[in-house]
């Protein structure tokens, strides 16, 4: 019981590492930074499977499991405590931080090993660490927020982490920016569910609204409020549409980052944050069906601009968006589990696929331009392989990862209690999009001739402090979807049984929602699968045909729609069009209206005015002041007596 | 506690001994004058602590008190006390006071007996101020702070330094004179100055026409909102701290600024409640057009001193946001983010002045990439920045939040939400002047061999940041020792507003014709007064 009762060790671990790396790792060697940077998360995760053999022994009813530390905040009716809590949502989601973290800091060891700021780098990524643990272990909104925004300031760092660049520094600033919009949805969740409730704990929140009837539900306006004002905190966090154009920037930063914070844990942050609220949601059936629908579409969306870009870290970025947008699709019709799946194995292939970009952008000498890339495949086979494992996993070939938690997802969208068939299309469609962007990647990257010169780029395969990092994923890649197997033949789907103690009771709910819904046929789902690999095939087949089969032809598609063309490739000019609605105006208004006119000429001009007004009726008054030593002394007695005067009323 | 009953007393005026110790010495022995000055602010810090170990913490009156005879024809007494509101502000006046001589050290090089002299006599006044409980000795206490202060930035300030001073002396001065007519008027209608004697007679025996009632308010109002300064009245701050030296903007944006808060506090809630309470829609919608307004305008400053100027405006407002819903979580949060404004924004100014002693300029675009050159300076800039935007763990995000919760828990759904866009601009503002001045290239040669910060301003910097984090973290001891005082500001209100409204509906019954307020309106004015101040 000792992690159990000591909670906050996992993460006091990668704080106590980012606080040495930081203090001290100026003037240590790299050796002793690796030993505290990398050693800490280790301990962590150790620690964590410390803690998953005693959450086993804990009985049902002890869970979910609260430590409560301190009390952080208290003034009238407002209490907040420094509170952590683990049930299976968290031992998931802890699992997934802590394995794929370490990962991660081991892979950096060689890819930042000559870069400068070797031990920023690595505090800034233990303290990542830290908040991440916060996010995930947080008792209440507000304690999950410590951990929300301190994830959000470590990316701030680590996306400028080459601060000289002015694009990383924009990158940095606009990321932690967009997501604070976000935020500000967060917030007033935040204080409508203390408003409502007169408690922010999950515990307190989910009893209050576990004995809400379920047919008085139209009635909770306030609480279809809170979860819109939660989910724009997620839609921030989670780069989904309209929120989403910090990420593809974020790619500024060093590759571990995107894969650790941009792929693998921090933006999975906002589909955490709508499962665990899963009670608050699944009463609130608009807001459901917002998330499903911002999921389904921002999918879609992001899948067509992986289509046209070029940059490796891009295609990357976009795919991220769109996976996330299947995971907040799935939590959107109720599917809570699925959606924790998905976001489980993403974390594996999608963590992956970054950890290959920044294998061969490590072995291009620092080019990320696919077009410029070429025939590797030979040149550096280990990250060929395990980049082809993740990109079948993301295309959802069968039997690896992605394919069990992206089918999962479609099939609930398409069967489920809050089954819809049009998000359904939507879905399947970026299905087939995601296979043809991955696989133009591949072979944009893999195959094909060289496009570089191969006299000045002297290809290399990386050490092996990278690559063992990139092989554990892969088989993670492979295997990690396999909890779903036995469903083929009857059996029971292992994950979503662990996850049910978290799920259950909305589960049910929605089946009291729907009451007309039953339980799909087995053959169904054998049918579905079927069309999920058959068009994840047809997106592979136009990858092949347009980059391998006849090079030409893409450039002749691009060519012939050139218009469609040119708006993917500047990704549909989102950018542009806040920049030009929203920043530009903004600040036009601040510095040519609010503060040179209203400020300067209006308020200050008409107290300057007044004050200049005075001065002329002062120097009308000065004739009273003419030196005149007779004069003086009247006034003084005129003045003398006033105040006597006034004393005397005064005192009377 | 018989030992202890001088405390106050002591606090207040140990600074001022150390000023004749001052004036002592030789006027260019510039080494001992600032050592000296240092160990008289270190001891006053020290000495204010012992106020946490004298206080009582469930106790909601006043503590500490001190009362003589001082002018018995006025009835005017030397009367000390604090509460759980001014405590805290006395032991940030104390805290900052220290740093403000350390990052004066070399900067100062002309008159510096002068100058250290009047910082200690600028402390005394602040001291005073947050410990008077006699109108009249509030007043002189007021007064007394402005001298320093307009020769501080008169003197050693920068550019227009004749203007700004005037600026700020005029403005203050123009709501003293209101105030000093509140508080006359008050006199004569109670028969003395004493302020807690005020307050009984006013829940009972004393009976204040409303139209009194509310002209008083006004002139109080109108000199705290000058002072804190809420939106529109703003346009001298700006002014005065650009060129204010830097010892000059961390006292004034970290204390005096603050006075205005505190006397809305101490005077207007307390003894025109009803005033209070029909004045806050437009109070409160003036600080919430000041926090974005403020914000807005800091966002495209070219000088960053002005930025910070600005930001103030926009954190002020929400402190007098927080006073005027009346709510015990807000009104802890408002006293809260006093103290985070002063230690966040003093850190920020303290930033600026040490960019200042190495490049005599506070124009942005002269600065760029000086993380580069100086990473230590540059990490506790942001560390300040951090705070200032109310990032949790740091202090500003609990005064902030506590506010917001207390606002929407009133019920004000409107004013939190707008309230809160404040967090996104604030990051907008901090984050680009921040990326302006220490990341991307560095564009003036000279920023690349300016040296990182020395021994001295390292330590100025760290115990700030400790406060920042402490803060962040340890929010129940602050709050604990001002829920007493809070609950019973808000029962006093309650209970002034119901003898008030009763003896108002006694007047208008006996008159023939019924003028504002009815009495119907007083009535449910009351009880609504009662409802939002629920337990």
């Amino acid at each position: 019981m000792f992690i159990l009762e000591h909670l906050w060790i996992i993460m006091a671990l990668p704080l106590a590492g980012s606080m040495l790396t930081l203090l001290a790792g100026r003037h240590w060697p790299k050796n002793y930074v690796n030993l505290s940077s990398v050693g800490f998360p280790v301990l962590a995760f150790l620690s964590y499977c410390e803690l998953v053999r005693e959450f086993f022994a804990l009985s049902a009813n002890q869970i979910p499991w609260i430590q409560n530390y301190f009390t952080w905040m208290t003034a009238g009716p407002f209490r907040v405590d420094f509170a952590l809590q683990v049930d299976q949502l968290t031992i998931v989601m802890l699992g997934v931080v802590t394995f794929v973290g370490m990962l991660i800091h081991i892979y950096s060891i060689g890819y930042m090993a000559h870069e400068d700021g070797y031990y920023r780098f690595f505090a800034e990524m233990n303290l990542f660490m830290f908040f991440m643990l916060t996010l995930v272990m947080a008792a209440n909104l507000v304690v999950m927020f410590v951990g929300w925004e301190g994830v959000g300031l470590c990316s701030y760092l680590l996306i400028s982490f080459y601060f000289t660049k002015k694009s990383a520094a924009d990158a940095g600033k606009k990321a932690f920016i967009t997501t604070r919009i976000g935020d500000f949805g967060f917030t007033i969740g935040i204080l409508m569910a203390f408003w409502l409730f007169h408690a922010v704990d999950y515990k307190s929140m989910f009893d209050t609204v576990a004995n809400m009837p379920a047919e008085g539900m139209h009635q909770w306006g306030a609480l279809t409020s809170i979860c819109l004002l939660l989910l724009a905190g997620a839609v921030g966090k989670s780069a989904q549409l309209p929120l989403y154009v910090w990420l593809p920037d974020a790619m500024e930063g060093p590759t571990p980052v995107s894969a650790l914070i941009h792929a693998a844990t921090m933006v999975t942050a906002g589909v955490y944050m709508v499962a665990r609220m899963n009670p608050l949601f699944s009463r609130a059936p608009a807001a459901m069906l917002t998330v499903a629908i911002i999921g389904a579409v921002t999918a879609l969306y992001a899948a067509t601009i992986g289509l046209a870009q070029s940059d490796i870290k891009k295609v990357l970025a976009y795919s991220t968006i769109s996976q996330l947008g299947y995971m907040f699709l799935a939590c959107g019709v109720g599917a809570y589990a699925a959606g924790i799946f998905h976001l489980m194995t993403h974390a594996f292939f999608k963590g992956l696929l970054f950890l290959c970009a920044g294998s061969v952008i490590h072995a291009m000498g620092g080019e990320q331009d696919m077009f410029k890339m070429g025939g590797l495949r030979t040149k550096i086979p280990w990250t060929y392989s395990t980049m082809l494992v993740a990109t079948l996993a993301i295309s959802g070939a069968p039997l690896f990862a992605g394919f069990f938690s992206k089918d999962e997802i479609l099939f609930d969208t398409y069967a489920g209690p809050n089954a819809n068939a049009v998000l359904y299309g939507l879905g399947i469609f970026a299905a087939l999009l995601t296979a043809c962007y991955m696989f133009r990647l591949i072979f944009l990257t893999f195959h094909g001739k060289p496009r570089f010169d191969e006299h000045h780029v002297h290809v290399h395969e990386s050490p092996k402090v990278m690559l063992a990092p990139l092989v554990v994923l892969a088989i993670l890649s492979i295997v990690g979807g396999w909890f779903v197997l036995p469903t083929y033949w009857g059996g029971k789907d292992s994950f979503q049984g662990f996850l049910d103690p978290v799920f259950s009771a909305s589960n049910q709910l929605a089946l009291q929602m729907h009451p007309n819904w039953t339980e799909p046929p087995h053959l169904l789902e054998l049918q579905m699968t079927g069309i999920a690999v058959v068009v994840a095939l047809i997106g592979f087949l136009l990858a092949l045909y347009l980059y391998i089969i006849k090079p030409a032809a893409a450039k002749k598609v691009a060519d012939g729609t050139r218009p469609i063309y040119e708006l993917l490739w500047h990704k549909y000019y989102v950018d542009e069009l806040y920049g030009a609605v929203i920043i530009g105006p903004l600040i036009w208004l601040s510095r040519n209206v609010l503060w040179k006119v209203i400020d300067v000429g209006l308020i200050d001009g008409t107290v300057n005015g007044l004050a200049f007004f005075s001065r002329r009726v002062g120097s009308g008054v000065r004739h009273i002041q003419g030196g005149n030593t007779r004069s003086y002394a009247t006034w003084v007695v005129v003045g003398a007596v006033a105040v006597t005067v006034f004393f005397v009323w005064m005192v009377r | 506690m018989q030992n202890q009953s001088y405390l106050l007393t002591v606090l207040t005026f140990f600074p001022l001994l150390g000023t004749f110790a001052l004036l002592l010495l030789r006027g260019d022995d510039h080494v001992w004058i600032r050592r000296l000055t240092l160990i008289t602010s270190v001891i006053e810090f020290i000495l204010s602590l012992l106020l946490l170990r004298g206080f009582d913490i469930g106790n909601g009156g006043y503590q500490l008190e001190e009362v003589h005879h001082w002018i018995p024809n006025l009835h005017i007494h030397y009367h000390m006390g604090i509460d759980g509101i001014s405590l805290f502000l006395v032991l940030l006046t104390t805290f900052l006071t220290p740093l403000a001589v350390l990052c004066s050290w070399n900067s100062i090089q002309d008159h510096v007996k002068e100058f250290f002299a009047m910082l200690l006599v600028l402390e005394m006044g602040m001291v005073g101020v947050f410990c008077a409980l006699d109108l009249f000795l509030f007043f002189l206490f007021w007064e007394v702070m402005l001298i320093p202060m307009y020769f501080l930035i008169g003197i050693w300030g920068h550019g227009r330094k004749i203007y700004a001073a005037l600026k700020f002396i005029l403005y203050t001065m123009f709501g003293s004179i209101l105030m000093l007519v509140a508080i006359l008027w008050l006199y004569r209608v109670s028969g003395t100055f004493d302020l807690p004697a005020i307050q009984g007679m006013l829940s009972s025996g004393l009976s204040l026409p409303w139209g009194t009632q509310l002209l008083m308010f006004l002139a109080f109002m109108l000199a705290f909102a000058i002072k804190v300064p809420l939106f529109p009245l703003h346009t001298w701050l700006p002014d005065a701290h650009t060129e204010a030296p830097t010892a000059g903007s961390v006292i004034l944006a970290g204390v005096l600024l603050k006075m205005g808060t505190y006397g809305m506090l101490r005077f207007c809630l307390p003894l025109f409640p009803e005033a209070a309470h029909r004045a806050a829609p437009i109070v409160a919608v003036l600080a919430i057009i000041g926090i974005v307004y403020g914000a807005l305008v800091a966002m495209v400053q070219v000088d960053l001193k002005r930025l910070v100027a600005y930001t103030s405006v926009s954190h002020l407002g929400f402190v007098v946001l927080g006073i005027f819903v009346f709510n015990p979580t807000a009104m802890e949060g408002a006293i809260y983010q006093m103290l985070n404004h002063g230690v966040s924004t003093g850190a920020l100014f303290l930033v600026c002045g040490m960019l200042y002693d190495r490049r005599h300029t506070y124009e942005i675009k002269e600065y760029g990439g000086l993380a580069k050159p100086m990473p230590i300076l540059c990490a506790f800039f942001l560390f300040a920045c951090l705070s200032s935007l109310a990032l949790p763990m740091l202090n500003g995000f609990i005064g902030e939040f506590m506010i917001l919760i207390g606002v929407f828990d009133s019920q004000h759904f409107a004013w939190a939400s707008w309230a809160a866009t404040g967090a996104i601009l604030s990051a907008v503002y901090l984050l680009w002047a921040y990326q302006r001045i220490a990341l991307e290239r560095i564009t003036v040669a000279k920023n690349e061999t300016l040296p990182d910060a020395s021994a001295r301003e390292r330590f100025i910097l760290i115990a700030a940041s400790v406060v920042i984090l402490f803060m962040g973290i340890f929010s129940p001891m602050f709050t604990h020792r001002m829920d007493a005082t809070t609950n019973a500001l808000l029962e006093q209100m309650r209970t002034t507003a119901s003898y008030q409204a009763q003896s108002w509906q006694t007047q208008v019954a006996s008159r023939t014709s019924s003028t504002k307020p009815t009495t119907h309106e007083v009535a449910m004015r009351s009880v609504s007064l009662e409802r939002q101040a629920r337990p």
